[in-house]
């Protein structure tokens, strides 16, 4: 029992990439700590070529080899979904996806979601609403509710809800970037489209 | 401009829903947070913890460790010997521990290597010879395990801290009584649950001095135990508070990482960083205290409370951490809402073999206004009378003075009451639902910064230095850190507004040891209202700079010098104005270079007792919640559908971050309400039961209910522009008003938090119908500290209109 519990306080989350790699098929094996696969990463439009050890995460990849550090992590074990980035348009975890299950594929974080200088609607409808109090889980939820909008133009609250379950928040009790994603998905139809009174004063009966 | 707020005319800037001026920089992921720091040749830091919750360190073999390629340093205990902590009375952490571990999770040794990798098997080579103690893991086992003691200090066994305080004579009070109600409660431990990871990187200077980059909510508290433990004198040690990725007050204690990654890089001469694993978070905590609470109460027969003998016993975890303040704080904010004759206090804080206790948003404060907003419930109820109707019958007076000797300032408790009640159609729906569905209402109050430091000194408790560039930017300097809550906007809105330019003009330089003023943090709710006063002070000053300047150009008198849309202007002269960048140059020109400084100290306490350190504060934000629940009988299950919310905070600076912290304080409000729990496996050598994300459950997307907010502007005198506090008040009133709705929808009394099914399914089971505690510990009580309540003239008579009707 004790040596249970010294390994699970001491443990290191990312020995999940190990597990990961041996459901994708691949043989454990000792680690070669020299060993390097070569990787190209389409990241925000631009092509990387980049020499990783096999184990390493696409979180990793991001924050430490491309310097991409917009990109945050909460657990690193697949459970806040902070560090969420869009694979072919598809939410998924960065620190639960291998840098080589990436190779030669699209990848979208919170630093290509803006078009040159002008911001994505989307981050200007959290910025309005203060829907990023501290802003850290916020590249990931911006990231989710992109693909949101992406395949649903015009999402009701309940959708919203679910399409953003798996992203933790503990600053804003998710209301505001409810409401953030809706105005931005109003932007669209109505550009000029403002936040209800109710959103910015509360309720002045 | 009125500085008491007790005009809305004239305010341009304050108000108004502006964008959060760090808001860009968090939607496009350019805001660096503590572990977004990168500098070359940085090593990593991985620190080996306790695996076991009690016991001594016999000896620990660091060879295999230091013989590791890539491993730069190896520190245990014996480097790091002086303790710190962060109250003056505690200082009873070590960085690493050099004899003894009082709890799993306890740092024992440190490593400096070459990468993640090779730092965490270098830790984990390290050998540890534990001489194990019986663990003790309940405040029950706490009072009755005389040894071993986790600490040496504190009033004996394991009891940390006694507190015994009397105002008035409460047992008269009872006595006289026309009833007296009687109830046990008790609070589970939750923690802050921040979705950053505390992180620290340090870097030592060419020149010897050092900077510490981390995810600090008090970076002054930082320096000072940084300076204690090295050694090293404060001015060559340089402290750079990262925004935080949410704080909530896990991040305001100096932690033995911060000082470890400090030596680690002095020994090595290289930047050492390292960034806790969630599960290590779960281990750090400092968060909310276990709280058991016994409250007696004796009502007159017109039901106003003669006396109230509230006592409550803290599970403190290992470490002192802010737990006297805690302990003094459960019992200080009862008298704060409705009046009260005589008030006996008493509260015990222990040690346990768990992590430690310290202040989570409303420091103190949710446990027992949790027990005394259902104890009122249960009195309303068997006095026949609307819960409503009980408390706006019973308010406590704006302007008084409450029995322990607080002195309220604005009070706009009655208008939060009438709007929850009247937008949730309350009388329509109390006691008149079909059974399953419920309606709770509850109240609370919280402090706009504590009135003393916390440790003694004179000193303001926040600073602000202004700088004004002769293109017209203006640089505002100060201590504070925006931990999400908004508190770099507030700062920029509240200097825009007294200078008339836009927010976005302004640059903030926050949390800089070396660059900024001191602030003291961002705790306590301190920091709207503490550094918007001495912002409005060091903006003023500049204001006069400038309008002599423009006064002498014009040939008139300063007065009528206006500030507004970036322009200056003479109020006499609708046509005469210039740029305010022009009349920056022309108040250059004339008296040099610009620069001014505020600052802000709490008006003195009257209050001269032992203890009277708790409590006082420039002003107190009040809140109102009603909250409506369906309850499945055949589960347990709590579904909380809406939740009302109104909320005095003086002024709301800014209205759409305001509603957000109201949102965000409901959110965490019915995380502890419903499902959190921070707690350890006794049977399982003293192991957290859930530190994961993923097991350690928070509301999600999917169970957060529709809020609404109501913001009650009711303008404190001593609030910049009126502005009392908001980041934490809210969440006080969530726990009571959905246990009061639970008992609305089922009948069932959950006398503990969190109401979870299954305690919901053993109430209706109870003949009791009620789950909860049924017994306190036996307890020496030390003799009170007897304070006579003030003087009746001092304490105008309590607000008794009948409560309107809702219209």
């Amino acid at each position: 029992m004790a040596r249970l519990v010294k390994r699970r306080v001491n443990a290191r989350p990312r020995r999940r990439a190990g597990i990961l790699a041996r459901q994708a098929g691949r043989r454990p094996g000792p680690v070669d700590p020299h060993r390097r696969v070569f990787l190209r990463l389409h990241v925000n439009g631009a092509d990387h070529t980049i020499a990783v050890a096999p184990h390493r995460t696409l979180l990793e990849i991001l924050r430490e080899d491309l310097g991409l550090t917009g990109t945050k992590h909460g657990c690193e074990l697949g459970e806040c979904g902070t560090c969420t980035v869009l694979l072919d348009g598809i939410p998924v975890l960065s620190c639960l996806a291998l840098g080589l299950e990436c190779d030669d594929r699209p990848v979208v974080t919170v630093e290509g979601l803006a078009d040159g200088p002008t911001p994505h609607p989307l981050q200007e409808a959290f910025t309005e609403l203060g829907a990023a109090q501290c802003g850290y889980c916020t590249p990931g939820i911006l990231c989710a509710a992109k693909a949101l909008l992406e395949a649903d133009p015009d999402p009701n609250r309940d959708a919203i809800r679910e399409a953003l379950s798996g992203n933790l928040c503990r600053c804003t009790g998710y209301i505001k970037i409810f409401e953030a994603v809706e105005l931005a998905a109003k932007r669209r139809r109505e550009p000029r489209a403002a936040p209800s009174r109710e959103t910015l004063f509360g309720r002045r009966d | 401009m009125r500085r008491d707020g007790s005009a809305r005319g004239g305010l341009r800037i304050v108000g108004t829903a502006a964008r959060k001026v760090d808001g860009p920089a968090k939607c496009t992921g350019a805001l660096r947070f503590a572990d977004d720091i990168v500098l070359p040749r940085t090593l990593a830091c991985r620190i080996l913890r306790s695996h076991v919750p009690h016991a001594r360190i016999r000896g620990i073999d660091t060879t295999r460790a230091r013989a590791r390629p890539g491993v730069f340093a190896v520190l245990t205990g014996s480097d790091l010997p002086i303790p710190f902590g962060i109250l003056p009375v505690s200082q009873d952490e070590h960085a690493l521990c050099p004899d003894k571990v009082r709890f799993v999770g306890d740092p024992v040794a440190a490593v400096a290597a070459v990468d993640e990798e090779t730092a965490w098997e270098a830790a984990n080579a390290i050998r540890v010879d534990y001489d194990r103690l019986e663990p003790i893991m309940t405040i029950e086992q706490a009072l009755s395990t005389e040894t071993p003691r986790i600490h040496d200090y504190g009033e004996g066994g394991n009891v940390h801290k006694k507190v015994s305080l009397e105002f008035g004579d409460a047992e008269a009070g009872l006595r006289d009584a026309d009833a007296v109600f009687e109830d046990i409660f008790f609070y589970e431990g939750s923690t802050h649950l921040p979705m950053e990871q505390h992180s620290a990187t340090a870097m030592p200077e060419p020149d010897g001095r050092l900077t510490v980059w981390s995810s600090t909510q008090t970076p002054h508290y930082l320096h000072r135990a940084l300076a204690k433990v090295l050694e090293m004198p404060a001015s060559r040690i340089r402290v750079i508070a990262c925004p935080n990725g949410g704080g909530f007050g896990g991040k305001s204690d100096p932690f033995n990482h911060e000082i470890v990654v400090a030596k680690l890089a002095l020994l090595t001469g290289r930047p050492v960083k390292v960034t806790l694993t969630r599960e290590e978070v779960f281990y750090c905590h400092r968060g909310r205290h276990p709280v058991l609470m016994q409250v007696k109460t004796g009502i007159a027969r017109d039901g106003s409370i003669r006396a109230l003998h509230f006592r409550s016993w803290l599970d403190g975890g290992a470490y002192g951490s802010y737990g006297v303040a805690s302990t003094y704080y459960t019992g200080a904010l009862q008298t704060v809402t409705y009046p009260i004759g005589a008030y006996k206090f008493e509260g015990l804080r222990v040690f346990t073999n768990k992590p430690p206790c310290g202040p989570k948003r409303g420091h103190g404060t949710p446990q027992p206004r949790y027990a005394l907003e259902v104890h009122i419930d249960k009195i309303a109820e068997r006095l026949g009378v609307d819960p409503a109707d009980y408390r706006l019958r019973h308010l406590v007076p704006p302007g008084s003075l409450t029995v322990n000797h607080l002195r309220i300032g604005s009070m706009g408790l009655r208008t939060c009451i009438e709007k929850v009640v009247a937008g949730s159609g309350w009388k329509e729906k109390f006691r008149r639902q079909p059974r399953g569905r419920g309606i709770g209402l509850a109240c609370s109050s919280y402090i706009s910064g504590a009135g003393l430091p916390i440790y003694w000194n004179n000193m303001p408790h926040t600073g602000v230095l202004l700088k004004i560039d002769r293109g017209g930017g203006v640089t505002v300097f100060c201590g504070e850190i925006d931990i999400g809550q908004g508190s770099d906007t507030v700062l920029a809105q509240v200097v825009a507004e007294v200078l008339g330019i836009d927010p976005l003009d302004i640059r903030i330089v926050a949390g800089d040891t070396d660059l900024t003023p001191v602030d003291l943090g961002s705790y306590s709710s301190r920091v709207t209202l503490m550094m918007g006063n001495a912002a409005i002070q060091a903006a003023e000053k500049a204001r006069g700079i400038l309008a002599t300047a423009a006064a002498r150009e014009w040939a008139i008198c300063a007065e009528r010098v206006v500030f507004a849309g970036g322009r200056v202007l003479d109020s006499g002269d609708p046509g005469r104005a210039m740029s305010f960048a022009d009349a920056v140059q022309r108040a250059e020109a004339a008296s040099g270079t610009i620069g001014t400084v505020g600052s802000y100290t709490p008006p003195p306490s009257t209050a001269r007792y032992r203890g009277s350190g708790v409590g006082p504060s420039p002003a107190y934000s009040y809140s109102a919640a009603v909250v409506e629940v369906a309850v499945e009988a055949a589960t347990g299950l709590v579904h909380v559908e809406r939740v009302h919310l109104a909320h005095d905070v003086g002024r709301a600076i800014n209205p759409v971050l305001s509603v957000g912290q109201v949102e965000g304080s409901v959110y965490m409000g019915l995380g502890e309400a419903l499902m959190e729990e921070q707690s350890f496996r006794a049977n399982r050598n003293g192991v957290h039961r859930a530190p994961s994300m993923l097991e350690y459950k928070s509301p999600t997307t999917m169970e957060m209910p529709e809020v609404v907010t109501y913001l009650v502007e009711d303008p404190d005198p001593n609030g910049p522009f009126g502005a009392k506090e908001v980041g934490q008040g809210p969440l006080l009133p969530i726990a009571p008003a959905v246990a009061n709705a639970v008992h609305d929808a089922i009948g069932v009394r959950v006398d503990a938090i969190p109401i979870t099914p299954d305690a919901i399914l053993r109430a209706l089971q109870a003949p009791s119908k009620r789950a909860g505690p049924v017994r306190v510990p036996a307890t020496d009580w030390p003799e009170p500290v007897r304070v006579p309540a003030p003087a009746l003239d001092a304490r105008p008579a309590p607000d008794t209109r009948p409560p309107r009707d809702a219209p």
